[in-house]
């Protein structure tokens, strides 16, 4: 098919005015993040990057404790999104391969249910139950709760179901037991999914919010993004712009840095969950 | 054949995991959720008092909460609406054959890692009433000076416009890959017949990525009702006022700073009828897909 070259042009005209829409705010925020107090209040602003980047990122660092946050946070985003594929690996494991067993759909289901039971539904409770656990402030409250995942239960399932029978039967004449066919077959052959998978949970407990802000109190139990909160309001008086912007760039570089690294699989592993 | 492992024992064992968090996390407090709402504590705080319906006709005897049901309603329709249009527009443009789009696809996906808190607080540096860029911009182009923090209007608008900026991603990620899933012959066809770019997208792009388009819609009506609690912690705290007050965040003040218990599981109940209406929807006119929540 020909294309008008008048289209082409439009095209990247058209392509380039929204990424500077989409990108302008993210650059503006970096480049407040290199400005001096006095650099970030000037009126008209300044648009482009000045010297004091160093020193920025770290009284941003410093003023939250904010290796610390980002340790929080990477802990609880890898341990969510390794159990939730564990978990739900199982799960689809044992609605696949397992026939008829009794109670299957109501488990089905259970696990699904996920999806209609957000937090602001359930959260005075939620918190109720993690106070009489003695929850509070510990990375059980931080985790645990979100170990299920019916996304991830929906897509392995699906993907097991294209796996042609004759791999498990010939498992099965060869005398390896259930457990071994899925650990040697079965888990290589999601390694997009699993992929997939893996972005979606860190980015999204990388991004809690609310959450973290009701269950933890203490700064050693913080996690990145209540600390922007905190630079944005610190105790003593609102931290400048400047500073909050370098908290602020940090706090959303490691996700994109795993959007990055995993990008190619998700773009395969969310077509493969259009398909079906 | 069948794929089939004769093990009567194994299968319990692997769902128990999942089944057991569903269970203690979400279902149990979601039925004491339920529960709650026909309770009112008592002044000491020692026993909880039968109320019947009571808090849900305070609720919608409440002025407070019918604005902000009406501001969530403004705010989800707007965010939605933005997201879908401007999502959709970029990712028909991006899926040409054309070199070097290749390239141009990361740079338009990468909202999606961004957290709604992050994306609250940038967009609240670029309004800043005193120093902002667009409020800079606005000034020089039409010498109007532009304060959210005063205005209750304009609190809304810019809080919606952080929330749709923040979903394009998500967005774009799944639009691309709807578009992948349509026939290029389909589209050759047609050109091949006369038929213009315009005509090509409402007759045959559209009609064909509806499954898409559908799934989006829930997935952003979720999103604005449930997941922008950081993004209006940090720009707004629900003010000027209580312009910008969304449903879950008036919850979480009557819940944890009002401390009243029962007036917020009522405001619970009334987000499961949300849900449980958009899930419904789903269920019934979308296939089966997998989504993310």
């Amino acid at each position: 098919m020909k294309t008008k070259k008048s289209k082409i042009v439009l095209t990247y005209i058209f392509l380039s005015i929204m990424l500077v829409v989409i990108i302008f705010p993210v650059y503006y925020a970096f480049t407040m993040s290199t400005f001096n107090s006095k650099e970030a209040y000037s009126f008209p602003p300044r648009f482009l990057p000045s010297t004091h980047i160093w020193e920025n990122y770290k009284t941003a660092w410093t003023t939250v404790n904010m290796g610390r946050l980002i340790f929080n946070s990477s802990f609880i985003s890898v341990t969510v999104a390794l159990a939730k594929i564990g978990l739900s690996i199982m799960a689809a494991f044992a609605f696949t391969y397992f026939g008829e067993f009794k109670g299957k759909f109501f488990f089905f289901t259970t696990i699904l249910i996920t999806h209609m039971l957000p937090l602001p539904i359930r959260i005075v409770p939620t918190y109720d139950l993690m106070r009489s656990f003695g929850w509070i402030n510990t990375y059980y409250a931080l985790t645990i709760p979100f170990f299920a995942s019916a996304t991830g239960t929906l897509l392995f399932r699906q993907l097991f179901l294209t796996v042609p029978p004759s791999l498990s039967d010939a498992a099965r004449i060869d005398g390896a037991g259930p457990m071994r066919f899925l650990v040697n077959v079965l888990i290589p052959l999601s390694k997009t999914n699993i992929g997939a998978l893996f972005l979606i949970e860190f980015t999204y407990m990388w991004n809690v919010y609310l959450w973290p802000m009701i269950i933890t109190n203490s700064n050693n139990m913080r996690v990145v993004q209540i600390g922007i909160k905190m630079l944005l309001a610190s105790e003593a008086q609102a931290a400048d712009w400047n500073i909050i912007m370098a908290g602020t760039i940090l706090a959303m570089l490691p996700p994109l840095l795993v959007l990055l690294i995993f990008q190619k699989t998700i773009m395969e592993g969310f077509s493969l969950k259009e398909e079906k | 054949m069948q794929r089939r492992f004769p093990n009567k024992v194994l299968p319990y064992l692997l769902v128990s995991p999942s089944i057991v968090v569903v269970i203690i996390f979400l279902v149990i407090p979601t039925i004491q959720s339920l529960y709650m709402s026909f309770f009112r504590v008592s002044p000491f705080g020692d026993r909880l008092i039968f109320v019947k319906l009571y808090n849900f006709t305070k609720l919608f005897k409440s002025t407070d909460y019918v604005h902000s049901l009406l501001i969530t309603l403004v705010f989800a329709a707007a965010v939605v609406a933005l997201g879908i249009t401007i999502g959709l527009l970029i990712s028909v443009v991006l899926n040409q054959r054309l070199k070097g789009l290749n390239y141009y696809r990361t740079l338009f996906i990468w909202t999606y890692a961004i957290s709604p808190a992050v994306a609250g607080t940038i967009w609240a540096l670029m309004f800043d009433p005193s120093s902002g860029p667009i409020v800079y911009i606005i000034k020089t182009l039409f010498n109007v000076k532009l304060n959210w923090m005063m205005n209750g209007n304009l609190a809304l608008v810019i809080v919606i416009i952080a929330a749709s900026w923040k979903m394009l991603g998500y967005n774009i990620i799944f639009f691309l890959a709807g578009l992948q899933t349509i026939p290029e012959e389909l589209l050759e066809a047609a050109s091949i017949d006369g038929a213009s770019s315009v005509r090509k997208f409402f007759k045959i792009t559209l009609p064909l990525l509806s499954p898409t388009t559908f799934f989006l819609l829930i997935m952003n009506m979720l999103y604005a009702f449930f997941q922008v609690f950081g993004l209006i912690d940090i720009m707004t705290k629900g003010g000027p006022g209580n312009a910008t007050e969304v449903l879950v965040y008036k919850l979480y003040r009557d819940g944890f700073i009002n401390l009243d218990t029962g007036f917020a599981s009522a405001q619970s109940v009334v987000l499961f009828v949300f849900v449980a209406i958009l899930t419904a929807l789903q269920f019934k006119y979308a296939e089966r897909r997998v989504f993310y929540g």
